[in-house]
């Protein structure tokens, strides 16, 4: 049963996240409220490691599966982009390719600065 | 037919087989590109345009599966939890790169998408393409963006990601196992994260934390530059 109880305290969260995107009047997922709530309950000693341990492994391994249903619904849009594919890809290519330099450049610069520590 | 075609559990049945032959795919060929997501949803597609399913029908059914995606996103939580942990001494260089990569590719999404003319909706579908898909989906739609091409864009850009990583660093000079994590979560989520596993363990670690950071400062972020589409 200790899945049972640790999906449930999953549901939880899911539910706090949910009441709190309704509630606040930001455009922030329900998800995003779940995370952070999750993540300082476990900082803080409030919810155990062991506690949601396991179903949550399930859970974050089954996401890639989630999201096969809502790229089907390209399909639905098809119209919108068709004419745009290539200039979107290059765009979307570039990005990548600057976000991947500038994040890496950045960490390295700041570790080679303060000594570099790894542990 | 149409008759079996409307078997309500057909199209999870369906979404899970095409998922799985797309996974043994990629377990047969080592590669990116058979990305099990993305084979998954061309196979499904595929099978919509050739069976003439409703789609009215597949995302009724798929949404018996959908609902899981809350609690499965909040779930990421937890190896946040584990990494921040292991993490601690370089958690600073981790934050503020993550910051400059995610405030990097949002700006020039942005500028990129204005001098191109794209429509609004096209703009904000793509703006959370470098986040995991959990929290880029929810937010596109949030904002009135189509949720599956944010899901296509996020999927490309993962692949992008996982098959160049090792040539951006060449390219960037990034030799650094934390600097490497960074990198690949923050620009390319989970997808960039699998690579960055193979490169070490370290580097994957890092790569977790940094898509998660990366999710929640776009979803912060967001409200500042979809004011601006």
């Amino acid at each position: 049963m200790k899945y049972l109880s640790q999906f449930l305290m999953i549901l939880g969260f899911s539910l706090v996240g949910e009441a709190l995107q309704r509630l606040v009047p930001l455009p922030i997922p329900a998800s995003v409220y779940g995370i952070v709530l999750l993540f300082a309950a476990l900082c803080v000693g409030l919810v155990k490691l062991e506690q949601v341990k396991e179903a949550g492994g399930f859970l974050t391994s089954i996401l890639p599966i989630l999201f096969v249903s809502p790229a089907v619904g390209i399909l639905e849009n098809w119209a919108l982009i068709r004419g745009a594919v290539l200039p979107i890809f290059l765009l979307v290519a570039a990005s990548t390719a600057l976000t991947f330099g500038i994040s890496g450049r950045a960490v390295q610069w700041l570790l080679k600065k303060g000594g570099g520590k790894h542990d | 037919m149409t008759e079996f075609l409307r078997i309500s559990i057909l199209p999870i049945a369906l979404t899970l087989a095409a998922f799985r032959i797309g996974q043994l795919l990629q377990n047969k060929w080592k590669t990116p590109l058979f990305n099990p997501t993305l084979i998954g949803t061309v196979l499904m597609i595929a099978f919509l345009l050739v069976t003439g399913m409703d789609m009215a029908d597949y995302t009724v059914g798929t949404a018996k599966l959908s609902w899981l995606m809350t609690p499965a996103t909040i779930s990421l939580a937890i190896p946040m939890y584990e990494q921040f942990q292991m993490l601690r001494k370089n958690l600073k260089a981790i934050v503020i790169g993550v910051v400059s990569g995610a405030v990097t590719c949002l700006v020039f999404l942005l500028l990129g998408c204005l001098l191109l003319r794209f429509d609004p909706a096209l703009t904000v579908s793509l703006l959370p393409k470098s986040v995991t898909t959990a929290i880029g989906v929810p937010l596109s739609e949030l904002y009135g963006g189509m949720g599956g091409v944010t899901t296509a864009a996020i999927i490309v850009t993962g692949i992008f990601a996982n098959m160049m990583g090792p040539t951006l660093c060449k390219l960037f000079h990034i030799t650094d196992p934390v600097a490497q994590g960074v990198a690949f979560g923050t620009a390319g989520h989970v997808i960039g994260t699998a690579k960055a596993n193979e490169v070490s363990p370290l580097t994957g670690a890092v790569s977790s934390l940094s898509l998660v950071v990366a999710g929640l400062l776009t979803a912060i972020l967001f409200p500042l530059l979809a004011g601006a589409v």
